[in-house]
């Protein structure tokens, strides 16, 4: 999973996104490298999911192109888009979205079939990795919204995607869990994995290597936390 | 490694299944209803001529065989006669000998048949008293009409005479004696016979004019061997069988003349004919009905895991994968309906037919993979609409978490 940090994995031309007479994204520009871990910010209502929408290929731009590990993705159909988001992105929900009826690994199993061969010893491999092997068979109603979240990210990562996508990942999470959660996010930083993270909390925000603050459909602030990127993870252990 | 996503694919369907099974023990049920009552009706479907036509035969025989001209008809042909129609189809079969007497010097008949087996045919006569068995040969029934004539009641007797088969009746002579035309009377062509009243008949047709008695006993009193003049039965057959029933009798047995009783056979069809078009018709209703309610099921249903669909799809599943598990989600509840209603709908059949008819039902084998199958069509069909809703479900609207 270890990427080179000069790789250009994303990249976002003049996107504009317009519902109707809103204009939720308005001529976006941003770059991402492999291996960057960027915070997207701003109030309700800024753009934050429609641009993580277009971004794993749930959505498309009105216009402008969108660049994804080489490919144009702007002009793709849905059943393009479908294969490419299986192939290259990681979804992490704030709602944390696991089937009901499926244990944790089988949860896992799932993004396995979809992509595809389902392999329940590297399901448990996730499982171990974010610390719930021992909750592997349990369905998420037993589980608490951290470790949920936790299976989420599992999920996510099962299929080695280009990118991990989170949009407000500790939105319904306590502080333990929020901190148990971007410590995964630190260790599959430093282990190379892109994250784009969504949030509403300052302090996940900041934990980021860059950050860009959206408002009104456009970058207000694209701030580099690079300096100060060990310093705030350090303050966020400490928390 | 197919094999590993195709046990994944049955690990969702089922774990959807049992893990859910509450919310799908409606659709089940709706199947299962649907099932039993179209089990049970197409179970009655293939009853109905059968028991329907055990139950016409109270009405009498319907298959009356004479012989041409003359003759009479013999123990080896009625024998024969039997293995045509074929023991099983056969309720009833009953030779009659006829065979005139005085009583009081007025004349009756006698009818000397095998009474058990006019009983089967006849199960509709009024019987005051009881029916007249070969055990106790000399208590004979009458017909109302002569127990009103001769004021007779249960229990009395009275005596029959006449002449044996193949004599002559003498006719008393002016110039005999009295006391010589009795003896001559009582010499060895005539026989007289004391009887007694086992039961009295009511009809409300001929029967009521008639004795009717063991037809060995009527044997004996005449000196003859057995001779019937007509042989009536009664056919478990419908208007067509009995025509071809008649035509087989009359080719390989052609000194008989069999004649179907066609009032009898041609009310049977019609009432056979409108209960098996108002069963079809209830069945079709029970499809349709079943359908729409496993229509609104599965809509329901794809509407409640609006969220669940999303996410599969977000996580880069195909819609025709959704659909997929969708329809064997579908597939298994057909199933399960299905089974649970071949066996409940043999349970309702076997319970209309013991209330209405009186007898047990045979189980059809066939019903079972037949009506699995078709519930299984009826629910992939029904499920067809609903679950394309799929292909309109937008993961990320559905999905949006704020």
């Amino acid at each position: 999973m270890s990427k080179s940090k000069s790789k250009q994995i994303l990249e976002l031309k003049n996107v504009s996104k317009i519902y109707g007479s809103l204009k939720a994204l308005a001529d976006i520009n941003l770059s991402v490298n492999a291996g960057d871990w960027l915070s997207i910010m701003g109030p309700s209502g800024s753009g934050k999911t429609t641009m993580i929408n277009i971004i794993g290929c749930m959505d498309t731009p009105s216009s402008g192109s969108v660049i994804l590990d080489g490919l144009d993705i702007s002009r793709e159909n849905a059943s393009s888009l479908t294969r490419i988001r299986r192939d290259k992105i990681g979804l992490i929900f704030q709602q944390f979205h696991l089937i009901s009826y499926l244990t944790a690994v089988e949860n896992v199993m799932v993004a396995q079939y979809y992509h595809s061969m389902p392999d329940e010893a590297e399901a448990m491999e996730a499982l171990e990795k974010v610390g719930l092997k021992d909750r592997a068979r349990h369905l998420p109603a037993q589980l608490s919204g951290g470790e949920q979240q936790r299976v989420c990210i599992a999920r996510a990562l099962i299929n080695s995607p280009e990118i991990l996508l989170g949009d407000e990942p500790t939105g319904n999470l306590d502080e333990e869990n929020e901190r148990i959660v971007v410590d995964i996010f630190r260790r599959l930083h430093d282990e190379g994995v892109t994250i784009i993270i969504v949030t509403h909390d300052p302090e996940v925000g900041d934990v980021a290597q860059r950050k860009i603050i959206l408002e009104h459909g456009r970058v207000i602030q694209d701030i580099d936390q690079s300096s100060t990127f060990g310093n705030a993870l350090k303050i966020h252990h400490e928390q | 490694m197919a094999s590993s996503r195709r046990k994944m694919y049955f690990r969702m369907v089922t774990s959807s299944l049992i893990r859910r099974a509450s919310r799908l023990i409606i659709a089940v049920l709706a199947i299962a209803i649907g099932a039993t009552i179209l089990s049970g009706l197409v179970t009655i479907y293939y009853d109905i001529p059968e028991q329907l036509g055990r139950e016409f035969r109270s009405y009498g025989a319907n298959l009356i065989v004479l012989p041409k001209g003359d003759a009479k008809i013999t123990r080896e042909i009625l024998a024969e006669l039997e293995n045509i129609i074929g023991r099983e189809k056969i309720v009833g079969i009953a030779p009659y000998r006829y065979q005139t007497v005085k009583i009081n010097e007025q004349p009756y008949i006698i009818a000397g048949t095998d009474l058990p087996e006019a009983e089967k045919n006849s199960p509709f006569w009024y019987i005051e008293g009881s029916w007249a068995n070969s055990d106790e040969p000399d208590h004979v029934m009458i017909g109302h009409e002569i127990a009103e004539t001769l004021n007779l009641n249960l229990g009395d007797s009275f005596v029959v005479q006449g002449v044996k088969y193949g004599e002559r009746a003498e006719a008393s002579r002016q110039d005999y004696s009295a006391k010589e035309n009795l003896q001559r009377d009582k010499a060895r062509q005539n026989f007289n016979k004391k009887l007694f009243v086992k039961g009295i008949i009511t009809t409300g047709g001929a029967e009521e004019g008639f004795i009717f008695a063991d037809s060995n006993m009527l044997d004996e009193l005449v000196g003859d061997i057995f001779r019937a003049d007509v042989v009536e039965c009664s056919v478990i057959a419908d208007a067509q069988e009995l025509e071809n029933l008649s035509r087989v009798i009359e080719t390989k047995l052609s000194n008989l003349l069999p004649r179907a009783v066609r009032r009898l056979t041609q009310s049977q069809d019609i009432v056979l004919g409108k209960l098996q078009a108002l069963v079809l018709l209830v069945t079709v209703i029970v499809l349709i009905i079943t359908m729409i309610s496993v229509y609104t099921t599965m809509m329901a249903m794809v509407a409640e895991r609006r969220r669940e669909i999303a996410l599969k799809k977000a996580l880069g599943a195909e819609n025709n994968l959704i659909m997929s598990e969708l329809l064997g989600e579908g597939v298994s509840l057909g199933f399960l309906g299905g089974a649970a209603g071949v066996f409940l709908g043999f349970e309702f059949a076997q319970r209309v037919s013991l209330n209405v008819f009186g007898r047990a039902i045979h189980f059809q084998v066939a019903l079972i993979p037949i009506t699995i199958a078709v519930f299984i069509l009826i629910t992939v069909l029904a499920s067809i609409l609903p679950v394309r809703k799929v292909m309109d479900i937008h993961p990320a609207i559905v999905l949006k978490g704020e």
